[in-house]
């Protein structure tokens, strides 16, 4: 129970340690893994970019976190917070640490706010969870967080209903709720991806100030590679259901060792290209396969691969070390691959 | 008329031309008039990527659907492939409308999910009478094969396609009248990149095989960058800047369009350079009675922009801005 009070953060072990994650949901009654033995951590006040295409895994890996699993689907392997064992807890823990040490940012606050209540209502309910006070400070305190987002005029905002906010303020006022608790985690789950460019960097920016300000941890999972790039201390990027690569952000991104990863990053148009206007883009032929018809006993990632070699047929690779960071990928198996750890 | 004399010297026919178009929408009530498109003037050449860009409320969806007659304008005109299409009614519509087609961001919706595939793509030659029926099937086939598709997929339904296939299955479509203007409205910002560079390749392909022309409707400046002849940069129902990628990108003019681009991500690992941070959000397309539309929310608004609306001028060849003050505001580098 201790692991759980706030103010008491251990800072011996990572914030969060997951170990052979493994989600399974159910595809025509059969359960297929969707996420398949993910290990990663996070430390306090660490951004941990999730990249990879649609159906790799990135969401489903957020939702487990969270115990927000969709009908029917099982999930194995250890995550621990704050250093205690999350396995074995009861649905009625988990629903204390859901919000409370780890929450959750949706890609469009509009469906996440309820529509009837005002801002200040939605703080007011969450402040109230962990303990009352009494109104007039809960009051000081909802607009303090509104404050703290950068929502203008907190104080008439605490009685506006979430329609009449723009986007980008329903994302701010949505961050307050979620900041009511005081997580020390944050899952992001594409949280730009419906706000204009503009309004997108100002809510990254806020998300960097608060991993500043309060040590809170991110989990930024996006299909925004340029972003990611630049904001996340970390990567792992996931292809079907594994980790493909995963290091510090800057040697994933700029200096990508897995075929997967050097394909993806390629793919992003760059505004530098302005001046090759209408040359083909670079694109991965083919296409994430199916959740039913993951190969077995060979690369996930074969049939789509540049640089496909004799071992990638016949046997899975692991995660070897490449560079800063590590790739799974026989090209940087010492014990096999050509062993120069730069293909091409 | 602020439609672009330089434009015409050029040589290439022009195959649209829209001249102050003007797009209002008046909620139910007592609510204000929003001027979603404000005088808007273009032209498309043939074989040419026009690209729009803007964010929310910039107009851009507004006047690709003003450009399909999806919706009437409120004022202009637009002349295409020779004619008022404006005016056109009847059996002249139907039949200059072979000349242009839509395709959408989303096929999800675009798409009939109870119809086959085949049909779909058959449906335009079945109602523009341009093929007999004995040979639908076969045209079916060679236009699912042109977009990268396997003529099997006739048979199917679009819920069995990936989003990329159904995107591809839109354009098949959109091609099967043989159009020389393509009005893509976001045609890959919900695919992931991977497949985004897929169907752009689909469609940068097309243009040269089949000189096509497009109007572009897109958030995406890299992209842009990447697939456009012009670019038009939109705010509040205005055009703010035109030109090439390479000038309106690589040297913006308009504040608007700076604040914009400081806002991609920058290339390579190196330190980024601070971004333009602008006050407040795009704005709901409320009418302002005057001066600059963006004053406001600009950096370097003076009194004169509150007073007087700048005219979209030509400012250096080939490359119009609407303010009082081009290329003030700099792009922060490092």
């Amino acid at each position: 129970m201790n692991a759980l009070a706030p103010g008491a953060p251990r800072r011996d072990v990572s914030l969060l340690r997951v170990a052979d994650l493994r989600v399974e949901v159910l595809v025509d009654g059969i359960l297929r893994p969707a996420v398949d033995g993910v290990s990663f951590a996070i430390e306090r006040g660490e951004c941990l970019a999730v990249v990879g295409e649609s159906g790799c895994g990135k969401t489903m890996l957020g939702r487990a976190l969270l115990d927000l699993l969709p009908e029917g689907a099982r999930r194995s392997g250890a995550v621990h917070l704050d250093g205690r064992d999350l396995s074995g807890v009861s649905d009625s823990e988990w629903s204390k640490i859901r919000g409370r040490r780890i929450a959750l940012v949706f890609q469009e606050p509009g469906a996440a706010l309820d529509p009837v209540r005002t801002i200040g209502a939605q703080i007011d309910e969450a402040l109230r969870r962990d303990g009352a006070g009494d109104p007039a400070g809960r009051r000081r305190r909802a607009e303090s967080l509104l404050a703290e987002v950068a929502f203008p005029d907190p104080a008439r905002g605490l009685s506006e209903y979430p329609h009449r906010l723009s986007g980008g303020q329903r994302q701010r006022a949505f961050l307050a709720i979620a900041l009511a608790r005081d997580p020390a985690l944050l899952v992001a789950d594409e949280p730009t991806a419906s706000l204009d460019a503009t309004v997108a960097a100002d809510v990254l920016d806020l998300l960097d100030r608060l991993r500043r300000e309060r040590a809170l941890a991110t989990l930024l999972i996006t299909h925004d590679l340029s972003s990611a790039a630049r904001r996340a201390d970390r990567a792992l990027v996931l292809y079907a259901g594994r980790v493909a690569e995963e290091g510090p952000a800057k040697s994933v991104f700029f200096e990508p060792r897995h075929p997967y990863t050097r394909a993806l990053v390629a793919c992003v148009p760059r505004l530098s290209d302005a001046s090759a206007a209408r040359r083909r883009l670079s694109s991965i032929p083919g296409s994430v396969p199916d959740l039913a018809f993951r190969p077995r006993g060979c690369c996930a990632f074969v049939h789509r691969c540049p640089d496909r070699f004799a071992p990638c047929d016949v046997a899975e690779p692991l995660l070897y070390p490449a560079g800063a960071s590590l790739a799974r990928c026989f090209l940087f198996d010492p014990s096999r691959g050509p062993g120069t750890g730069s293909p091409r | 008329m602020t439609a672009v004399p330089a434009e015409r010297e050029l040589g290439t026919p022009l195959l649209l031309e829209a001249a102050d178009l003007r797009k209002v929408y008046r909620a139910r009530g007592s609510g204000n008039p929003v001027v979603a498109v404000d005088g808007v003037s273009f032209v498309i050449r043939a074989g040419e990527t026009l690209a729009l860009v803007g964010e929310s409320g910039s107009g851009k969806t507004t006047i690709g659907r003003l450009v399909a007659r999806l919706e009437n304008v409120d004022g202009g005109a637009i002349r295409f492939d020779g004619a008022d299409w404006l005016a056109l009614s009847g059996g002249a519509l139907r039949r200059k409308r072979r000349n242009l087609q839509v395709v959408f961001q989303d096929p999800q919706t675009s798409l009939n999910p109870r119809m086959r595939v085949g049909d779909q793509v058959a449906e335009p030659l079945r109602v523009q009478q341009i093929a007999p029926r004995r040979e639908l099937a076969a045209r079916v086939a060679r236009l699912l094969e042109e977009v990268g598709l396997d003529p099997a997929a006739a048979a199917r339904f679009p819920s069995e396609f990936s989003g990329g296939q159904r995107q591809r299955i839109a354009i098949a479509r959109a091609l099967a009248t043989r159009p020389r203007l393509l009005v893509c409205d976001e045609p890959v910002s919900a695919l992931d990149a991977s497949i985004a560079a897929q169907i752009v390749n689909l469609l940068l392909d097309l243009q040269r095989d089949l000189g096509l022309a497009y109007l572009f409707i897109s958030h995406d400046l890299p992209l842009v960058a990447r697939v456009a002849d012009r670019v038009a940069v939109l705010y509040l129902g205005r055009i703010v800047e035109e030109g090439s990628p390479a000038a309106v990108f690589g040297r913006p003019l308009h504040p608007y369009t700076a604040a914009l681009v400081s806002s991609v991500p920058r290339d390579g690992a190196g330190e980024a350079p601070p971004r333009i941070p602008l006050p407040g959000e795009p704005g709901s397309g409320l009418a302002w009675e005057r001066g600059c539309g963006f004053a406001p929310r600009c950096p370097i608004a003076r009194p004169r922009c509150r007073e007087e609306t700048p005219a979209l001028d030509e400012i250096v060849p080939g490359s119009r801005a609407a303010c009082f003050y081009p290329g003030e505001l700099r792009v922060p580098a490092l």
